[in-house]
């Protein structure tokens, strides 16, 4: 919206100008139907206009025009897509990883398990140097448990992103439904999942801090 | 002090893989007596109808979480003194704060190793 009010023109020639943007604009207009609207208009109010008035007016005629470009613009970039297969595509794709690996580890521990197993029955420092394996293995398939929570909580943010569309959609559809996000309660802003590399805490800054409370 | 091998425990985890992976790390510290549930209610449910010496949590689980079943844990006259290790992927402050002020033993970040889990068994329990 412009910083002043559009300067507000008079006379016959500002008119025909202006009936002449309208006509170009909307050429199944004919000016008597313009001339009812203005009578429509004017009708309703009492007493004169002021500029202050028509200024507003004007105001509120560019944003009727802002708000029509903008749902034309939205409606151009086919965001119903976004909702109806992308990112339900996208979910799908992650929580198919989830299940993937998943099952992969299952069959890796499965063998690990094996081997632990094997490694019970040997006598010799043989059975230590594969229980050091195993237990190798079984701390690096912790991985898929981190994975999957990460992999949850890209899926949460698609998923939201997903519902603001939706909202966008439904405001300038003037549908009903997409209720606004309810505030988190208290422990859900608790739950955020791994961190990044670069800003988690390790092992040994956790303990630092448990030792400050004793 | 000596700790008791031969003691239930209970371990928590919505992860099939994570409760396989922490049931054989403890097999192979000689802990043979595990028992297992996917949410913090299943884990109550469990804990009050039997005994366990030792509960090894991760926090992020539904409908119950982590946070919430030590809450109930604390609050519960009968189970109020039971050792309680949160193993878990949230590792901010308030995090740690929050489970400490819920009264939590010990708390280990995802990913951890065999000996961090082994050193923090010993010393909850050698403590409780």
């Amino acid at each position: 919206m412009p910083d002043s009010p559009m300067p507000v023109t008079n006379g016959p020639e500002a008119l025909s100008q202006r009936l002449a943007e309208i006509g170009a604009r909307w050429p199944a207009a004919r000016p008597e139907m313009v001339a009812d609207v203005v009578q429509s208009v004017l009708s309703s109010m009492r007493g004169d206009l002021t500029s202050v008035e028509s200024s507003l007016l004007t105001e509120v005629a560019e944003l009727g025009r802002t708000i029509a470009n903008a749902r034309a613009e939205i409606a151009a970039l086919q965001v119903d897509d976004i909702t109806a297969s992308h990112i339900p595509s996208a979910t799908d794709e992650l929580d198919a990883i989830v299940a993937h690996t998943a099952a992969a580890t299952d069959s890796i521990l499965e063998v690990c398990e094996t081997l632990d197993g094997v490694a019970g029955t040997l006598e010799s420092d043989a059975a230590g140097v594969l229980q050091e394996a195993t237990t190798k293995i079984y701390e690096a398939c912790s991985f898929q448990d981190i994975t999957g929570q990460r992999i949850t909580k890209v899926v949460a943010t698609l998923k939201a992103i997903d519902s603001k569309v939706g909202h966008i959609i439904a405001t300038f559809d003037r549908r009903e439904g997409h209720a606004p996000p309810r505030p988190a309660p208290p422990e859900e802003s608790l739950l955020n999942g791994p961190q990044l590399p670069a800003s988690a805490m390790d092992q040994s800054d956790i303990d630092k801090l448990l030792a400050s409370f004793d | 002090m000596s700790i008791d091998k031969s003691m239930n425990v209970l371990i928590v985890d919505d992860y099939k893989t994570m409760l396989r992976i922490i049931r054989n790390l403890l097999k192979q510290i000689d802990f043979n007596n595990v028992e297992e549930a996917t949410d913090g209610a299943e884990a109550l449910a469990k804990m009050r109808t039997s005994s366990f010496g030792l509960v090894i949590s991760d926090w992020n689980m539904a409908p119950m979480t982590g946070l919430q079943l030590l809450q109930e844990v604390r609050a519960d006259t009968r189970l109020k003194a039971t050792p309680f290790i949160m193993i878990t992927a949230e590792s901010k402050v308030e995090n740690v704060v929050a489970a400490k002020q819920a009264g939590v033993s010990n708390y280990i970040v995802k990913p951890f190793n065999a000996e961090t889990l082994r050193g923090k068994i010993e010393k909850v329990l050698g403590h409780a």
